[in-house]
């Protein structure tokens, strides 16, 4: 089978997508307030046009890019993947997207690359949520690159046939489904190939808690609670709890990117 | 201070406390219907929980604003204080119970997070410490117990600070919200404190 031909019809899941208000009503972005309906009512502020995304470290074309400009040459499909929340919730979204993997080879990684860094945005005029210190921001994620080159990983412009709404990441966010939500981070403006771990925002908040890994694992509990079942978000108040899967279902495909490793150590 | 707090003592002696049990159970049986009917948004569950966590949070505070009132303003809110204390009790039941059955579902998993988690073991200390206080909460504890019964009733200071702590733990990162109400409550307790200079010192 050609690559191509299993990309096509191996990435999506077949199960039923939740709808396009339950995405974009039910968010986590604490740069517009920790509230769950926080980022619907206040992202409008966030200006999305222009947008740049300085891309540094060990890359062959650094610079800041326009968002057409990184975006120019990429081919866009849709991806519909479950996605499970750290906090115990999970949705099945269907985002836009295209591989990060090629905007990678268009940028040129160097040979000493090791990690690839992301950040989001900091606009303190229009995100009122980053008065506060939840977080020590910029909001900042990071994928070892075997990780972030993986066909899985996917940088989402948009979800169904609309643009990405403000509330979940616009103008261009990266989209990991094997990880926890929090490593999928929203509105990047930096991408930075580097050579060592980077720091990531939940990481620096609680270590205990939040390691940089963060794979969707059932038998590695938060420490304040068990992420072996998951809440699966729009079932109404009798919905049942679901089995939470290993890497969020995309074993077959991810589990050898942490072979030999200490997934309890390297949670 | 007198002008101000007489008209609400004169308007209040005639409001029995009775009608409170009615007006409390309004809040929980509508945000149940809102959630059988679909209008809690995406997650009507955990709205439902923290809803009725929160609501139970301002119940207790509500309580531990009467004696206060009554010793620095001469308002006298005492005979709702029973009200506010059982409703609280009751709320908290039902945040427990959404908690138990609409949540976490699984019997073997509600025992593994009251052991494991600490917010979680904080609130049931919380909610223990509050079953002796609803059980006497009567006339007939009260005059049973004598001096006893006002002891007894001092595990509020406790339930009160264990309940804003779960509150803190259970959010995601240090948030402004719940530790606001742990200042409220720690404020309300600190008030206890002052000593009383009318009483005669022999």
């Amino acid at each position: 089978l050609a690559p191509g031909l299993a990309r096509a019809q191996g990435y999506s899941t077949d199960e039923t997508p939740n709808s396009f208000e339950e995405i974009s009503t039910y968010n986590n972005y604490y740069e517009f307030g920790t509230g769950k309906s926080d980022p619907a009512e206040n992202a409008d502020t966030l200006t999305i046009d222009p947008w740049t995304v300085k891309v540094d470290g060990l890359v062959d074309k650094p610079g800041d890019y326009s968002l057409a400009d990184l975006t120019d040459g990429m081919t866009e499909e849709e991806r519909i993947y479950r996605f499970r929340c750290v906090e115990a919730w999970s949705m099945v979204i269907p985002w836009r997207g295209f591989e990060l993997a090629d905007l990678l080879d268009k940028v040129g990684v160097q040979s000493g690359a090791k990690y690839v860094a992301f950040e989001t945005a900091l606009r303190p005029d229009e995100m009122p949520g980053v008065r506060f210190p939840v977080l020590d921001w910029p909001y900042r994620e990071g994928l070892r690159l075997d990780e972030a080159r993986h066909p899985l990983t996917i940088m989402a412009t948009g979800i169904y046939d609309e643009p990405m709404p403000k509330q979940n990441g616009a103008p261009i966010r990266l989209v990991v489904p094997w990880k926890y939500g929090f490593k999928s981070i929203k509105s990047i403006v930096r991408i930075s190939l580097v050579d060592e771990m980077p720091p990531t925002s939940w990481n620096i908040a609680n270590p205990r808690e939040y390691g940089f890994y963060s794979n969707v694992n059932p038998q590695v509990d938060h420490p304040r609670w068990s992420q072996a079942t998951e809440r699966p978000i729009g079932g109404g108040i009798f919905a049942k709890r679901k089995e939470t899967q290993m890497f969020n279902g995309y074993e077959q495909d991810v589990a050898s990117l942490y072979e030999g490793m200490d997934l309890s150590e390297n949670f | 201070m007198t002008a101000f707090a007489d008209p609400i003592n004169r308007a209040t002696r005639k409001l029995p406390a009775w009608p409170l049990y009615i007006i409390g159970a309004v809040p929980p049986a509508w945000l149940f219907w809102q959630g059988v009917t679909g209008n809690l948004g995406v997650d009507p569950v955990k709205v439902m929980e923290h809803q009725m966590g929160l609501w139970g949070l301002w119940l207790l505070i509500a309580s531990l604003c009467v004696s206060p009132l009554r010793r620095f303003a001469g308002i006298n809110l005492i005979r709702y204080r029973r009200a506010l204390g059982l409703l609280c009790f009751f709320y908290i039941v039902g945040h427990l119970l959404i908690w138990l059955l609409l949540d976490v579902q699984l019997l073997s998993q509600i025992w593994a997070d009251i052991v494991k988690r600490p917010y979680i073991t904080i609130g049931m200390i919380g909610f223990a410490l509050m079953i002796p206080l609803a059980v006497t909460s009567n006339n007939w504890s009260i005059r049973k117990l004598g001096r006893k019964w006002r002891q007894i009733h001092k595990l509020v200071y406790a339930t009160a600070i264990l309940g804003a702590v779960h509150f803190i733990l259970l959010r995601k990162g240090l948030q402004i919200e719940p530790i606001l109400y742990l200042g409220a409550i720690l404020a309300l307790l600190a008030v206890r404190l002052v000593p009383n200079r009318r009483k005669p010192t022999r």
